[in-house]
């Protein structure tokens, strides 16, 4: 790969105040050179907010923003260097699509050989070799995106920004780019801060994923470790579909009512917490069996079912009134579900028996 | 179709026909005539020979139109309007281009209200206008200068290019500046380089308005010009209130050609800007 | 993760943020001073010149004499009349006729419609002198109308057309009709007939679909043509010193009247401050009524 083809980010401290609310709210974040880093979240979380500060578009009230060694925080948008895409893609639309890739060189006083030769280059790699000459209302959505994106990389910057840049195309094009961009990514090796509110696509594509809520990073972690354990309620409401059901900690034991579960990690300090039930982390027994050794388990009625082609959503009251919902993969023509309304037991392992902090409380 | 289908086929959401309406069909297509008949009704006017109004005329000819032509003092009165309108236009549509882009630009809080204050030539009544800048020019010994008059009229035209050009801008996607800046473009590069290029049409129908704005202006030049200066416009105001000359007649269906011209071009162009 | 930090008495870098920011948007506003300054030199400072000359007495000193000889006198008090008579005659006329071809004009559609805007347009932006020309020309004694009345045997006697009140409305009507036009014509667009439709469908007849549906939804554009109509008249010279020849006195006339022939300042701009102060107050008044929409071509569009 090519040396000093990306660098590293570090912010503190970056705060912007819009009247008594915080865009941002006392940032610390430390992006490692070449990385994808995402940034997920809902709308008005801050996410863009952040972004913009990054591309110089935005200025906090104080706080510092360094790309390597240099403080970039008070400097211009154009003496950054960063490329951009933004999510209206924003094409020029008075040039060809040349000129629009070339503009950047343009701007740095490349000949015009040499540029012709580089927004070619940039072309061919979003795979749109040979499209110089056409004007920008004559792309399909798909390929404006990428004259973006070949605009934004001519220039070979060491940073690059992205303000969800798939979510104006359809859902096949959009899972497809999702995998050529990170491609991209990986053969250019930039450092790269990507802003999305689909967490499938901040699972599929990023080396870390930041949440983002109230200007302030709830979690920033691998997609794994984000899905897997969330430290936020918020967190695991937003990835992935969960129901929580209050619990207690007493004495280094998890008790659900009169109950004692048993879970892998030691539970920590006393107080009240909230039990994380993923649906397809719960298991569908069959009542009246003998059951799995070790497993909790939590009896239940069946109250309805939805078909979603390659899996079933099902919803069950426990025994105490909570409704949580199960998802099971069907494998075959063959599945047979019970009937609503039936007894059915469900089981949760240990290892999956994963604990919150309670409504309210602190990190 | 006979037209008798046609009158009775519903045109509304609400299934009234084109007969029922035929009422208000009239009034609209009278109010209409009403609206652009007298303005027409000049030109053929100008071509009469006689000197009593007639129409339509008895005898055609171009007498007023030479007299026009050959009179020094219209000509010079002509010659100081059409001055007076390009160093209007050449001063109020560059001020007006940068003060709206400014504002947009700036997304500053008072933005509104500075907008109001430069929109206040266009609210205050002329005739207060016109006695102040004489007032004022009296004193700076201004008045019956080319210069005191382009500078009034620019006053009047700089509100117009900038409601111009405002409305183009609120138009145009400035997220295309923010790319050009994170390409490595300056702020004014961006302008120059994307911006302007854009809406490029609606600056020059700024600058045509303009020049309408100085060269159809009456009452600030009958203060402020006079002598070698005085204008086409305040030459015809005096003429009209006293013996209604058919020479204005000719000059009238001149200004007609010229005024329609003008804005037919910007309608063409401004066509054009909206891509 | 983030930890609420406490605030440090000098946070990073805050100073040069600021200082930054105070450039940047210097820099822009500095766009708008050339501007400002023309607008400020040559027309705010002589007309505040002009409020401070009204409070002058003739003798140069400090006195309300102006505005005193304005509420005795009764000529003003007839100035004022006139002037209000003309513009509200004006606006009301400009409503009722202006209301049903802004109406047919949206229903047009899009191509035609703005065939006939450039049609409204014309009379908007050719001189006024050459449209007051033209209704002298059709007015006068011996004018077309005249001449075409008595040939037809409609009327023996040349009828008094111009030169009183019945030639400014005429002519001030058919100059002020462009602008009631175009806001009303702007919020009708706007306007989706769907809302018809449901009207319909609830069972309201065509003329109650119209009375209770869309001429609400017009109102907006209707109040504001009319104020712009009627703001104009008031201030409003050519036309009505033309056609009104010298019998229809509103207040423009007056003041231009004190200047050229009297060289009365102080006269002349205590009526133009009563002028300017009467505008500024019918325009916030509308601008109340009408919430926080701006007159100047400010109609919403969805």
């Amino acid at each position: 790969m090519v040396r000093n083809s990306s660098l590293p980010i570090s912010m503190r401290q970056v705060t912007k105040k819009y009247g008594q609310v915080f865009a941002l709210d006392h940032v610390d974040l430390d992006i490692r050179s070449g990385e994808f880093l995402t940034l997920l979240g809902p709308s008005g979380s801050g996410k863009t907010t952040l972004l913009t500060v990054l591309a110089g578009f935005t200025r906090p009230d104080h706080g510092s923003l360094k790309f390597g060694d240099a403080e970039m925080i008070a400097r211009p948008p154009h003496k950054r260097g960063v490329g951009m895409v933004f999510q209206n893609y924003a094409l020029f639309p008075h040039m060809n699509v040349a000129d629009n890739v070339g503009f950047a060189l343009r701007l740095r006083g490349v000949g015009r050989s040499e540029s012709a030769v580089r927004v070619e280059k940039a072309l061919d790699m979003v795979r749109l070799g040979g499209y110089g000459a056409r004007g920008i209302d004559q792309l399909s959505g798909g390929q404006r995106q990428r004259v973006a994106l070949a605009r934004a990389m001519v220039f070979e910057p060491r940073i690059m920004l992205m303000d969800e840049p798939l979510s104006a195309l359809d859902k096949q094009l959009r899972e497809h780019m999702q995998i050529e961009l990170r491609q991209l990514h990986d053969k250019l090796g930039m450092t790269t801060v990507y802003v999305t509110h689909d967490q499938r696509e901040a699972l599929t594509m990023s080396d870390r994923i930041a949440v983002v809520q109230g200007g302030r990073i709830m979690q920033l972690d691998t997609p794994r470790a984000i899905y897997e354990r969330p430290a936020h309620r918020f967190v695991a409401e937003f990835i992935g579909e969960s129901t929580f059901v209050p619990v207690r900690v007493a004495q280094g034991q998890v008790r659900l009512g009169e109950r004692t579960l048993r879970a892998a990690e030691h539970p920590g300090a006393d107080g009240a917490r909230l039990l994380m039930l993923r649906p397809e982390r719960l298991q569908l027994l069959a009542a009246g069996q003998p059951q799995p050794e070790g497993l909790n388990l939590f009896g239940g009625r069946l109250l309805t079912q939805v078909y979603q082609g390659d899996s079933a959503l099902l919803q069950v009251a426990l025994e105490d009134g909570t409704v949580v919902w199960l998802r099971q993969a069907i494998h075959g023509t063959g599945h047979a579900a019970p009937e609503p309304g039936a007894a059915v037991v469900l089981g949760l392992s240990p290892q999956d028996t994963l604990l919150l902090p309670a409504e309210g409380a602190a990190a | 179709m006979s037209f008798f289908d046609w009158l009775r086929r519903p045109v509304t959401q609400t299934q009234v026909t084109r007969r029922a309406r035929l009422w208000l069909y009239a009034v609209a297509a009278l109010v209409m005539l009403f609206l652009v008949i007298p303005t027409l009704i000049v030109i053929p006017m100008s071509f009469s020979a006689s000197q009593y109004l007639e129409f339509p005329p008895r005898q055609w000819s171009t007498r007023w139109y030479e007299s026009y032509f050959a009179s020094a003092a219209w000509m010079q009165a002509t010659a100081t309007s059409l001055k007076a309108a390009a160093l209007t236009t050449l001063v109020a549509t560059p001020l007006g281009t940068m003060a709206a882009y400014g504002l947009h630009a700036s997304r500053w809080r008072f933005a509104g209200p500075m907008q109001m204050l430069l929109l206040t030539p266009m609210v205050v009544p002329v005739i207060l206008i016109g006695i102040g800048v004489f007032y004022a020019y009296v004193k700076l010994k201004m008045v019956n200068t080319l210069l005191g008059l382009a500078l009034a009229h620019s006053m009047l035209a700089v509100p117009v290019v900038m409601m111009v050009v405002a409305s183009a801008l609120k138009s145009f996607d400035l997220n295309q500046e923010l790319v050009a800046r994170s390409l490595g473009a300056s702020r004014a590069r961006a302008f120059l380089l994307v911006t302007l290029p854009q809406i490029r049409f609606s600056v020059v129908t700024g600058g045509v308005l303009a020049f309408l704005t100085s060269f159809d202006e009456v009452i600030v030049a009958l203060f402020v010009s006079g002598g070698d200066h005085s204008t086409l416009t305040r030459n015809m105001f005096n003429a009209l209130r006293d013996q209604v000359d058919p020479t204005i007649g000719a000059i009238s269906t001149l200004i007609i050609a010229v005024t329609s011209l003008l804005l037919i071009f910007t309608q063409f162009i401004g066509k054009r800007d909206a891509h | 993760m983030t930890a609420l930090a406490a605030e440090r008495p000098e946070p990073l870098n805050a100073r040069a943020l600021r200082r930054a920011a105070r450039h940047e948007r210097l820099g822009l506003l500095a766009l708008v001073a050339p501007a400002l300054v023309l607008i400020a030199v040559t027309m705010l400072a002589p007309v505040l010149w002009l409020f401070y000359l009204s409070l002058l007495s003739d003798g140069g000193q400090w006195s309300l004499e102006h505005y005193q000889r304005m509420w005795e006198q009764p000529s003003y008090w007839r100035t004022f009349a006139t002037t209000f008579q003309v513009s509200l005659m004006t606006t009301g006329i400009c409503m009722l006729i202006g209301y049903p071809l802004a109406y047919c004009l949206s229903e047009l559609p899009k191509r035609a419609a703005n065939l006939c805007m450039i049609a409204v347009m014309l009379p908007l932006w050719t001189s006024l002198l050459v449209r007051t020309y033209a209704w002298l020309v059709l007015l006068q004694r011996k004018g077309l109308i005249n001449g075409w009345g008595i040939s037809l045997g409609w009327w023996d006697e040349p009828l008094a057309l111009v030169h009183n009140l019945t030639g400014t409305l005429i002519g001030t009507v058919h100059v002020m009709l462009p602008f009631l036009i175009l806001p009303l014509y702007s919020c009708m667009r706007a306007i989706d007939r769907d809302y018809l439709k449901a009207a319909a469908n609830l069972g309201a007849s065509p003329a109650r679909a119209f009375w209770l549906v869309f001429l609400p939804l017009s109102l907006p554009g209707l109040v504001s043509g009319a104020v712009i109509v009627f703001v104009l008249c008031l201030g409003f010279y050519i036309t009505p010193a033309v056609l009104g020849g010298g019998k229809v006195i509103m207040v423009s006339s007056r003041i231009a009247n004190d200047i050229e022939v009297f060289f009365n300042w102080g006269a002349a701009s205590a009526l133009g401050v009563v002028l300017l102060v009467l505008t500024v107050a019918m325009m916030v008044a509308a601008q109340r009524l009408m919430g926080a929409r701006g007159l100047l071509g400010g109609q919403e569009t969805r």
